[in-house]
C-alpha cells in the first residue's frame, strides 16, 4: 500500500527545480543538466501514473518513460555535439553572450583555429 | 505510513536536495556528481513503484552515459575545476517561474490524490514491459529507431566542419 501523492509531489518539485536551473544557469553544459532534471520529472510522474492508475492498456507509463529516456540519451549526444562546436567557434559556452545574428558560419572563429574553412581533416 | 512511502520520502529527499545541489552548486563538476546522486534516487524511487526494468535502465543510460557524455563536455569545453562565481545570471525570472511552476503543479496534484492510498498489483518486469512493447507500441518503437539514427546522423554531421561549408 502507498500513497501516490508523494512520488506525484516529488516529481513536481524536481520539474519546479530544473526549470529554475534552466532559467538561471549559463553554462550550456550545466543547462543540459536542469534539462535532465526536468526530463526525470516528467518520467517520474509517468511510472508513478502507471503504477496508480489502472489504464485500459497496462504499462504504459513505463513504455513511455523508457521512450523518454531514450530521447534524452539522442538530446543529449545532439546537444554536446552543437555544445563543443559552440566551443570551438567561440571559446565559450555561456549562452548569454551569444550574438543572434551573424554574419556566416565561422564568422565568430578565433584566430588561431587550425582548421581553416573548407579544409578536411 | 507503510515501509513504500517512508523509502519515497527518503529517496525523494535524497532526489530533491541533490536536484537543488545541481542547480545551485558553484562547481560545474559537481553538478554533474550531484546529478548522479539525483538520477540514483530517482531511480531507486522507480524500483519502489514496482516500474523494475524502467529503474535498471534509468542506471544504464541516465547514469551510464548521459552523466558520461555531461562529463566529457565538461572537460572538453574546459570549464573550470574550482568554484566560479559566474555561472548564474539574475535569480529572481528563474525562482519565479521554477518555484511557481514547482509549486502550483505540487498544488494541483496535492489537490488530485489528497491521502488516497493504492495497491500495487503487478512489477513491470522486462516481460511484460517488453511484451507490451512489442504488442501496442511497435510503431512509436520502429519511429524511435529512425529518429536515433537521424540523431547519431545529426550529431556528427555539426561536428564536422568540413560539411556544408560553402566553397
Amino acid at each position: 500500500m502507498m500513497h501516490p501523492v508523494i512520488p506525484y509531489v516529488i516529481a513536481a518539485l524536481l520539474f519546479g527545480l530544473g526549470a529554475y536551473g534552466v532559467l538561471t544557469r549559463r553554462n550550456a553544459v550545466l543547462l543540459l543538466m536542469a534539462v535532465e532534471l526536468m526530463l526525470n520529472a516528467v518520467n517520474l510522474v509517468l511510472v508513478t501514473a502507471d503504477t496508480t492508475v489502472r489504464a485500459a492498456l497496462p504499462y504504459t507509463g513505463g513504455v513511455f518513460a523508457l521512450f523518454i529516456i531514450v530521447l534524452a540519451a539522442a538530446e543529449v549526444g545532439v546537444g554536446l555535439a552543437v555544445v563543443l562546436q559552440l566551443y570551438r567557434l567561440r571559446r565559450s559556452v555561456q549562452v548569454d553572450e551569444l550574438p543572434l545574428a551573424d554574419a556566416g558560419p565561422y564568422a565568430g572563429a578565433d584566430d588561431d583555429d587550425p582548421l581553416p574553412v573548407g579544409a578536411s581533416r | 505510513m507503510t515501509t513504500a512511502d517512508v523509502l519515497m520520502l527518503a529517496l525523494g529527499a535524497v532526489a530533491v536536495g541533490s536536484a537543488a545541489a545541481v542547480v545551485a552548486t558553484r562547481h560545474v563538476v559537481r553538478a554533474g556528481l550531484w546529478l548522479v546522486v539525483a538520477l540514483g534516487a530517482i531511480a531507486g524511487l522507480y524500483l519502489v513503484l514496482t516500474a523494475e526494468l524502467v529503474a535498471w535502465v534509468q542506471v544504464l543510460i541516465y547514469v551510464g552515459a548521459v552523466v558520461v557524455l555531461l562529463l566529457f563536455a565538461v572537460m572538453l569545453t574546459r570549464a573550470p575545476i574550482g568554484a566560479s562565481a559566474d555561472l548564474d545570471r539574475s535569480r529572481w525570472p528563474g525562482l519565479l517561474i521554477g518555484g511557481g511552476s514547482g509549486l502550483g503543479l505540487a498544488t494541483l496534484l496535492v489537490d488530485a490524490y489528497r491521502w488516497s492510498t493504492v495497491e500495487p498489483t503487478s512489477v513491470g518486469t522486462a516481460e511484460v514491459i517488453g511484451t507490451q512493447v512489442f504488442r501496442a507500441w511497435v510503431l512509436p518503437f520502429e519511429v524511435l529507431s529512425v529518429l536515433l539514427l537521424a540523431a547519431l546522423v545529426g550529431a556528427i554531421v555539426v561536428s564536422r566542419p568540413d560539411v556544408g561549408v560553402r566553397r
